[in-house]
């Protein structure tokens, strides 16, 4: 058995392309890291690391020259706040493993398992320039089991190989109308449980030995559940908050600042009427900047200029796609929140490099410096506007495919469109 | 009414005589409009946009050209157009001018935000055959979406029951302007739709209450024995008329009415209908009965039929992006529309969100972009019938909107960049000649009463 699985592992994580030595010549740099833009720039990657960035960069002699001239060369896209091999229709069932409805587990729930590299998503969304993901749980309620906690964010690689890069990137957790809903109807009976419950772990973390003797009083949640909470409440894990209305960020906050807990806010609707002390408390936002209508009490605030505003306070932020099938829209989403007000620069960031470092991925990836994996992607114009598009993929130093199951789809009957007197289609 | 006629006396009767004098009624038994429109445009200062590049909806584009307009209407465009004396001038230079654009599938106020079941108004999902229920009793004008859509560009939108059942009832017309009453936001003139739906939700909604349709196949079914039925009423009104109208005329039944304007002509089918083989059947079907589908809905198998539909001369509406909710959507393609446009057949790039009708240029800029870079060139020109002049022929209006010819109503965007580009905002809105958005002037946006007083309502989106 340990041995299959190690021949497994050979296969999956070895391919020559990734050996090979990449040179992107002549294009416009946008390395969203310390050398900042390059007009005429060189990314030469080896053995799927980045070894070199800049204008007067040697290729070596055995580099695979990918000539770039004319167009933007930018760090692969992170699209935080996905499923991604974790879903494939969502309406069957069997292909949705973004959530579970077990009764013992919620904490525990981990998103690094179950992930599915051969998703017809991914091919679609690397098509969108994204690269790498963080692939985030969703609740699955039952009437007689509501748990507070989704589960465990993982980040994940798009190259088709085995995806887990990192489990554990954050905790996942609705507050706001959907946590009240889980906590008995009202956001005070969320505030409260969660107290109740983080107490409880760290109570449980001082006497697990005698928890295993069973010499504990009994715990709300499962140990697994437990197990998984320590790094929360250690402030090690961030707990990724779900949460739109201003007086509820203000409530998460609260809450984080007692319980020294590491936050990210998610969504966050009207983060901008709170963005001073959002930015005071350090705790980044994702958020997904189209979403402008009030389409819930929650959510009356929604506008267009949240990620300008949040910005503008210092807010780090992240910009999230449309979800799973549509995550490439994500770089679309950063152009609409540019195209009102954000600084076209820092839309960018909020795709690459920002989501890298709000889940402890900057020394890896989200920018184009010697030492990161080989993510980049070449683009024929500015990567935020609907008006561009990639022209190569490379993900730890590898060219991907740019095909997914929809261009063959095109692909085959493109010919009876083109030419209908050729005959019928398919 | 007539029953309390008796009791109400003689002042009452004549104000009766008078209102019935003012509803046409067709010839058969039905009023025409019992529900009219009131929305008459303000009357408006001509105008003169001049320098931007016009796109005009017929599939030209113009560099450096001026739009008139007079009295509402369209006047002239051209390069080098002579501003006449009396006209406001706009500074369209750097800018893009397009027609109006125009969703042909919208649930904007039949699902309105916030989203509560106290106004959630677009499913009668109680019986897969509701073809006598109407939209526009259920839409709710202060959905603050109305405002954003028209942020975006959207000056005409057809507003569609649900999906859910086989027949979801009439569709409405609306112009997208601030009206207290959905009757003042009417489309004077606009045609109803009869929204269908094939595939998935009706199956999963009825089969799920144990009842018929369970299958595709008991989707056909019911299809087909509604018709029959709407049949038999025109047969059934046509003798009346036909002996004279002698006796007591066929009494009125709302959901056979619907399906009888349809079988008569007056009605559009509006066919939510996801996979080419499925729309084959319904082709069939509308054979089978002698009625023409306008368009297909979401269509996302539409490319492998594009011929077929352009022979059928039956329109698309579709996305450029959304694929893969449900297994009839598994095939989904960017360049959806872009084939159904070079197989010769009109294509539309629709929103069905609340989201998307506010960026359906961006929508259809990606769909243009994806079918550019796979070998299937489209104009700018031609990208923008996909959210104007095509859409007002899948729902009847094409005389009127959706073009920037002479004639045609007022219906302009004056866009800050190509509209097709994500950076692109509709500086400038009118409709009808008069200003519905400014997005320099607050006066002109026009928060529902909704919005008042809610932390949102100075945002301008």
């Amino acid at each position: 058995m340990i041995r299959a699985v190690a021949i497994v592992l050979a296969l999956t994580f070895t391919t020559p392309a990734a050996a090979q030595t990449v040179a992107i010549t002549g294009g416009r740099v946008v390395t969203m890291g310390p050398a900042g833009e390059i007009e005429r720039g060189t990314v030469v990657i080896t053995g799927g690391r980045i070894v070199a960035v800049g204008a007067d960069v040697a290729v070596p002699p055995s580099a695979k020259i990918v000539d770039a001239t004319g167009k933007i060369v930018t760090p692969g896209l992170v699209a935080a706040g996905t499923a991604l091999g974790l879903i494939e229709v969502r309406a069957v069932e069997t292909t949705d493993d973004r959530a579970t409805d077990a009764s013992d587990v919620s904490a525990a729930f981990d998103a690094g398992y179950g992930l599915n590299p051969d998703s017809l998503l991914i091919p679609v969304a690397r098509l969108g320039g994204i690269t790498r993901a963080i692939t985030t749980p969703a609740y699955k309620d039952r009437s007689d089991r509501e748990l507070l906690f989704a589960g465990q964010a993982a980040a994940v690689v798009l190259d088709g190989r085995a995806m887990l890069m990192k489990r554990g990137v954050a905790m996942v957790l609705d507050m706001g109308d959907a946590g009240a809903e889980r906590a008995g109807g009202a956001r005070a009976a969320e505030l409260v449980a969660l107290r109740a419950l983080f107490a409880e772990v760290r109570d449980y973390r001082a006497r697990r030995a005698a928890y295993d003797r069973g010499e504990t009083r009994d715990y709300t949640l499962s140990r697994a559940d437990m197990d998984a909470l320590i790094p929360v409440v250690e402030g090690r894990m961030p707990l990724l908050v779900s949460v739109n209305r201003a007086a509820d960020i203000r409530d998460a906050l609260a809450l984080g600042r007692e319980e020294g807990l590491k936050l990210i806010l998610e969504s966050a609707s009207e983060g901008w009427r709170v963005a001073d002390e959002i930015a005071a408390a350090g705790v980044p936002v994702l958020l997904t900047p189209v979403e402008n209508t009030p389409a819930s009490f929650e959510m009356l605030g929604a506008t267009l200029t949240n990620a300008a505003r949040l910005a503008a306070a210092g807010v780090t932020i992240a910009i999230e796609g449309n979800d799973n099938h549509r995550e490439r829209e994500m770089r679309y989403n950063a152009g609409n929140a540019a195209a009102n007000g954000l600084d076209r620069q820092a839309a960018l960031a909020a795709i690459t490099i920002n989501p890298a470092r709000i889940f402890g991925l900057a020394d890896r990836i989200g920018s184009l410096e010697a030492g990161k994996e080989g993510d980049v992607v070449i683009w024929d114009g500015d990567p935020l506007d609907t008006l561009a598009r990639p022209t190569a993929v490379f993900i730890r130093g590898a060219a991907q495919p740019m095909t997914s199951r929809a261009t063959e789809l095109r692909d085959r009957y493109l010919p009876a469109v083109l030419h209908p007197s050729n005959g019928e289609t398919p | 009414m007539a029953s309390t006629i008796k009791h109400l006396g003689g002042t009452c009767i004549a104000l009766i005589s008078l209102a019935i004098a003012g509803v046409a009624f067709a010839a058969h038994g039905a009023p025409d409009d019992p529900f009219p429109a009131t929305y008459h445009p303000a009357r408006s200062a001509p105008l003169a946009i001049v320098g931007a590049t016009v796109l005009t909806g017929t599939g030209a584009e113009m560099a450096d050209a001026t739009l008139l307009i007079a009295d509402g209407k369209i006047e002239a465009v051209g390069a080098s157009l002579p501003v006449p004396e009396g006209y406001a001038r706009v500074d369209g230079r750097g800018k893009w001018v397009t027609p109006g654009i125009i969703d042909a599938h919208s649930h904007l106020g039949v699902y309105p935000s916030p989203a509560t079941p106290s106004h959630e108004d677009g499913n009668e999902a109680v019986s897969p055959n509701t073809a006598e229920v109407w939209a526009e009793h259920s839409v709710w004008p202060q959905d603050p979406k109305f405002r954003l859509a028209r942020a975006g560009g959207v000056t005409s939108l057809m507003i569609l029951p649900g999906s859910a059942n086989l027949f979801g009832g009439r569709s409405v017309t609306l112009k997208n302007v601030p009206s207290v009453t959905a009757q003042g936001m009417k489309f004077p003139g606009a045609p109803y739709g009869l929204k269908i739906a094939c595939g998935e939700n009706p199956k999963r909604v009825y089969g799920s209450k144990g009842r018929s349709p369970a299958t595709r196949m008991g989707n056909v079914a019911g299809y087909r024995k509604a018709w029959i039925d709407a049949a038999d009423y025109v047969r059934r009104q046509d003798k009346w008329e036909a002996g004279a109208k002698a006796g007591d005329p066929p009494k009125r039944d709302l959901q056979l009415e619907t399906l009888a304007g349809v079988l008569r002509g007056e009605i559009l089918v509006q066919n939510h209908c996801y996979r080419a083989d499925e729309m084959a059947v319904m082709i069939d079907v509308a054979r089978e009965f002698g009625f023409k589908i306008r368009t297909f809905h979401h269509a996302n198998e539409a490319f492998k039929i594009a011929p077929l539909l352009a022979k059928e001369d039956i329109c698309v509406a579709t996305w450029g992006n959304s694929w893969g909710a449900k297994m009839e959507s598994l095939d989904g393609i960017e360049e959806n529309a872009p084939m159904i446009d070079a197989a010769g057949g009109c294509a539309i790039i629709h929103s069905d969100d609340g989201l998307l009708i506010q960026r359906l240029n961006q929508e259809a800029g990606i769909a243009m972009t994806a079918a550019n870079h796979a070998g299937l060139p489209v104009s700018r020109g031609e990208a923008i019938k996909w959210i104007t002049a095509n859409p007002a022929k899948a729902m009847g209006i094409a005389d009127k909107v959706g073009t920037l010819e002479p004639g045609k109503m007022a219906d302009v965007v004056l866009w800050s960049a190509n509209p097709f580009s994500v950076y692109a905002l509709a500086d400038r809105v009118w409709v009808d000649g008069v200003v519905q958005w400014d997005r320099a002037d607050p006066r002109y946006q026009s928060p529902s009463d909704f919005v008042l007083g809610q932390p949102g309502q100075g945002f301008v989106r």
